[in-house]
């Protein structure tokens, strides 16, 4: 592989590892979903690093040019982080639903609970003014 | 052990009172429907006594949710938008949770005859087995004629299912239903997020409950915009039978983990 080639592979599978790094450490980004990340950086850099290996990845496959073994590899790993997203979404959407769906219930059980007190409260103050009422007027 | 036989038991018994005079909620979903919503809980309370009506208000722009409730009906307002499937759902889980034996769906939009609850009623109280009684379109003469677009994928879905559960079904599309309990716990635990009528079949025919369909009148929409616009509608087939084929695949039901199948669940088909 080309000299050039490789250092720009090394510089960005590197700069991603870091730059993925920073951001758990921040704890901007959940360990959870940065594990995939941080595993396909170190791939990326493991495969650009030791050159040899890449290449006969790219032979085995029947890839001329070996750098673009690393990209096939590098969008095998986008592919593989998109589908681990979309089921996240999908977990997340379940559960805003389950939570939007307990909320109203909530809601609807405390309003009604409410207009029971507020009427309980009406009721006892009727019935205390009814039984003043008479001791008032002799 | 003993007690807790006598405990179910009693349960039994207390079952059994209360299907002479089963208590009746009618869930009437409804997505900015100020204009129609009212007129449908009053119809509820005229043409459906002794039905206890709830609103489930799917986090509507405009008046939907006072306007229902000066009518006198309860409405549980959901925070935003959450499609069809997960406001009717909202309505299965306040059935299970206050104790009903039955639910019946009444559309926001006026097009379902509140008047037509007891004849779904009626084959329930017929056929106890009954867990969903499906208010069909097509069964019998009643005059109704949706645009031939969309009666064409209605018959797509009911050929379909027809095979599927190896039972014919005409209206797959109508959410005119009535559930009983067993039918109300299943779907308040799973109910598929958006065009869920078809799937709701398909998931009544693995869990093995039973399921009929009987003619009713419907009326034209009173008013709103169907959720099925004509832009939508091709998504909605290829949802809906991606949804058919996933399920057939689908060896067993989807349930939470740790919770008892309703009932025996079949493998496969």
């Amino acid at each position: 592989m080309e000299l050039r080639i490789q250092l720009v592979s090394i510089v960005a599978a590197a700069g991603l590892f870091v730059v993925v790094f920073e951001m758990v450490r921040r704890r901007r980004l959940l360990e959870r979903y940065a594990l995939l990340w941080l595993f396909s950086a170190l791939a990326l850099l493991g495969l650009a690093i030791w050159s040899g290996l890449l290449e006969r990845i790219a032979s085995t496959i029947g890839i001329i040019y070996p750098p673009n073994a690393l990209f096939l590899i590098a969008f095998g790993f986008v592919l593989v982080l998109l589908l681990h997203f979309s089921l996240a979404v999908s977990r997340l959407t379940d559960q805003t639903k389950m939570l939007a769906q307990r909320l109203a219930l909530l809601e609807e059980r405390q309003s009604r609970a409410g207009h029971d007190v507020a009427r309980e409260r009406a009721d006892a103050r009727d019935e205390d003014e009814a039984a003043l009422e008479p001791s008032s007027r002799p | 052990m003993v007690r807790s036989l006598q405990g179910v038991q009693v349960l039994e018994a207390r079952e059994a009172m209360r299907t002479d005079n089963p208590r009746t909620l009618a869930v009437v979903p409804a997505y900015n429907e100020a204009e129609t919503a009212p007129e449908v809980v009053r119809s509820l309370h005229r043409d459906a006594p002794g039905v206890d009506v709830v609103v489930i208000d799917d986090g509507s722009t405009d008046a939907t949710a006072a306007a229902a409730r000066a009518t006198g009906a309860r409405v549980i307002r959901l925070p935003f938008n959450l499609g069809i499937g997960g406001a009717v759902q909202t309505g299965f889980v306040y059935a299970r949770e206050n104790g009903y034996d039955r639910m019946v769906q009444v559309d926001g939009d006026g097009q379902h005859v509140a008047a037509e609850i007891a004849t779904l009623a009626a084959v329930m109280d017929e056929d106890p087995a009954t867990d969903m009684v499906c208010g069909s379109r097509f069964l019998g003469d009643n005059g109704y004629l949706a645009p031939i677009s969309r009666r064409t994928g209605i018959h797509i879905f009911a050929f379909l299912l027809s095979r599927i559960v190896d039972r014919p079904v005409t209206d797959p599309t109508s959410g005119f239903r009535l559930y009983n309990r067993r039918a109300i716990s299943l779907f308040a635990r799973d109910y598929p997020h958006d065009y869920p009528e078809v799937e709701a079949v398909l998931m009544v025919h693995h869990h093995q409950l039973q399921m009929r369909e009987v003619p009713v009148r419907m009326l034209e929409r009173g008013g709103g915009v169907s959720s099925i616009s004509s832009g939508k509608s091709a998504y909605y087939m290829v949802k809906v039978l991606l949804a058919i084929f996933v399920g057939l695949l689908r060896r067993r039901p989807v349930v939470e983990p740790g919770d008892a199948s309703p009932a025996p669940a079949s493998h496969g088909i």
